[in-house]
């Protein structure tokens, strides 16, 4: 049986297999009704969720940092993505792909803006700078009358569909997984482990912290994109201290620098949250509760530090399995 | 309640000065108040280097511990014994949370006590949710304030009660710290904590005595706060800690003095902001002023960069 798992973690075709078989389930899930529309809203937050939490992975996971402004790059990518498909190009849904990059490439942008301005900070100094431009993205949308003030924007098309959700989910995942196991993601764990030794060894610190800030803002934009188009309507509120916090718990209870932790820890969330929604208020006491537990036994999260196989690439595994 | 006025002295400023000087009283009301907040934020983190992000809503639960104080005890308490009820139990339940969720952590990653103290606050402010979930109203007969008009400026009593408990308040921290022996070795562990505990000194008692002076703290500047604006929340834990943590970063985290000094920063322009511009800019200015502060003064206007060691 141990053997069985064993060669049924080294099989490479598991994942490619997977990734077509869930492409196939959500197209048809999308357009027969063998879901409900509860069911498809509830999966297509766990995709965005996971995307949020994979991206915010490589800056708090993988670089050891610690950012709670994750909502705000979400807030830029709903926002731009929205006013492209309300304002700019309504009616369009063959603009849809180009207003979710059009969104990421936003928060990209700003990401980079933020990353330079506060790369002599660190530590906890650097979470202080991310909580600020988290609260000044949403103060300055609540003062812009374009953007529609406090009452955020309305009507915006639900194009977020299932296939699309898995799509977007596969590609942030894939390119974190690269981004990881490159020569950059090198550099960036060991800026993690000890930042003035992996400057002394050559690593370019400020281009790798950079390049990480500028990917995990991208897909944090993306996925606000997915949901300002899965919602339909999105205001500053939305993308508050509370949603950053949010995002944290999850990375840390799937587990920090690990791609399988983010998806678990996503995953856990999204069903949890939803499964808990009878009881009220008491689900915002149990679901802390539950991480406060699990950090006292398990400081690292559920995987910290793991990785499931299939998620490795193959060059990696073969690295390391020879003699 | 607008109190009334009880006397007048002739003024002789001008109508914009009268503003101004009007404004700079609000100012130093809030700015004591951060201020308060402050300090226990940058006590943990002197000792511990760690951001105790429930001490916001022990902030919170300072407001709701005097609600409940005064309506269930059947005498008419004056003040000073309920702020000081208020300290002691917020003081002690800082130190219970400290027991329990911070100190199994200690000499674990860092980032784990971060996140459990993101999770306390949490499970405080939603337990408080649940036993409260519409506005309260604070007790108005514990202190009534009367107010005098000194050269056209309008200052209540509660003002200067505000004022003047924190200044104490602030003072004697500041004897406890620099003048006794127990804020010697406070200060010590913030210098070395590794070393402290080999010259004998308990740091676990110093530790837990820190997080109680801080809660109390932040439970005096509970009450104050909801005396001050008398319709309490919540909410409150979070939208005004999070300003009060602000307050201590800018000061620079870490310093006591620092943080005093960042809570009437913070205080002045949020007033002021709000005094001469759209009331929506405050948070939009006081936040940017974070941004640019911290982008030219990494380490805050007080603080001091790490030691880092390789």
């Amino acid at each position: 049986m141990r053997e069985f798992f064993h060669r049924l973690a080294q099989n490479r075709w598991i994942l490619p297999a997977l990734i077509v078989a869930g492409f196939v389930f959500a197209i048809v899930a999308q357009n027969f009704p063998i879901l409900n529309n509860y069911t498809k809203f509830v999966l297509i937050t766990a995709g965005i969720n996971i995307i949020l939490c994979a991206s915010l992975n490589l800056v708090n996971g993988y670089m050891g940092e610690f950012s709670v402004g994750h909502a705000g790059f979400m807030s830029l990518g709903a926002y731009a993505s929205a006013i492209f498909t309300t304002k700019w190009i309504p009616d369009s849904a063959a603009f849809f792909p180009v207003s979710v990059l059009f969104g990421g490439a936003v928060a990209a942008g700003i990401g980079f803006l933020l990353a330079l301005l506060s790369f002599k900070t660190r530590g906890d100094y650097l979470a202080i700078i991310t909580l600020a431009f988290l609260m000044i993205v949403k103060s300055a949308w609540e003062n812009i009358p374009y953007v529609g003030g406090p009452r955020g924007v309305l009507g915006i098309d639900p194009m977020t569909t299932l296939p699309w959700t898995f799509f977007w989910t596969v590609v942030a995942l894939w390119a974190i997984r690269n981004l990881v196991y490159s020569k950059f993601g090198r550099a960036i764990t060991a800026i993690r482990e000890d930042e003035i030794a992996a400057n002394a060894m050559g690593v370019r610190v400020r281009e790798a912290k950079i390049l990480a800030f500028v990917v995990s803002s991208f897909f944090g934009g993306v996925a606000g994109a997915l949901f300002a188009h899965q919602i339909s309507f999105i205001n500053p509120g939305s993308f508050d201290i509370v949603k950053s916090t949010e995002i944290l718990v999850m990375v840390y209870l799937g587990g920090v620098a690990s791609l399988a932790g983010s998806i678990l820890g996503a995953v856990i969330f999204t069903f949890l949250s939803q499964a808990l929604q009878p009881l009220g208020y008491w689900r915002m006491v149990i679901l802390p509760l539950m991480l406060v537990l699990l950090m006292l036994f398990r400081p690292r999260g559920i995987l910290g530090m793991r990785e499931l196989s299939w998620l490795i690439p193959r060059r990696e595994t073969q690295k390391n399995n020879a003699p | 309640m607008i109190p009334a006025v009880v006397a007048d002295f002739a003024g002789t400023l001008p109508d914009w000065g009268v503003y101004l000087a009007q404004q700079s009283v609000n100012a130093l009301q809030l700015g004591s108040i951060y201020a308060l907040i402050a300090l226990g934020y940058s006590m943990v983190y002197g000792v511990l280097v760690m951001i105790n992000f429930a001490h916001g809503d022990l902030f919170m639960l300072g407001a709701f511990a005097c609600m409940l104080l005064v309506a269930a005890l059947p005498w008419h308490l004056p003040f000073v014994v309920v702020l000081l009820m208020v300290m002691l139990i917020i003081g002690l339940l800082g130190v219970l949370i400290e027991r329990i969720a911070y100190r199994p952590l200690r000499g674990g990653p860092r980032v784990s006590a971060v996140i459990t103290a993101l999770g306390c606050g949490l499970i405080i402010e939603n337990l408080t949710l649940v036993k409260f979930p519409y506005s309260q109203h604070m007790p108005t007969d514990l202190f009534v304030s009367t107010s005098f008009r000194f050269a056209g400026v309008t200052i209540s009593t509660l003002q200067l009660l505000i004022i003047g408990v924190s200044a104490i308040l602030m003072v004697a921290l500041d004897f406890l710290i620099q003048k006794t022996r127990y804020g010697m070795a406070m200060r010590a562990i913030s210098f070395d904590a590794g070393t402290v505990p080999l010259m004998g000194i308990p740091a676990n008692r110093i530790i837990s005595l820190t997080f109680f002076v801080g809660a109390a703290l932040g439970g005096a500047a509970g009450m104050l706060y909801g005396l001050a604006y008398p319709v309490i929340a919540p909410s409150m834990g979070i939208l005004v800690g999070w300003k009060a943590f602000i307050a201590a970063v800018i000061g620079g985290i870490g310093s006591i003095r620092g943080a005093v000094l960042g809570g009437f920063l913070l205080g002045a322009v949020e007033v002021m902001v709000v005094a001469y511009l759209p009331s929506t800019y405050r948070d939009l200015i006081s936040y940017s002023l974070l941004l640019i502060i911290l982008i030219f003064k990494p380490y805050g206007l007080l603080g001091s960069p790490p030691n880092v060691k390789v």
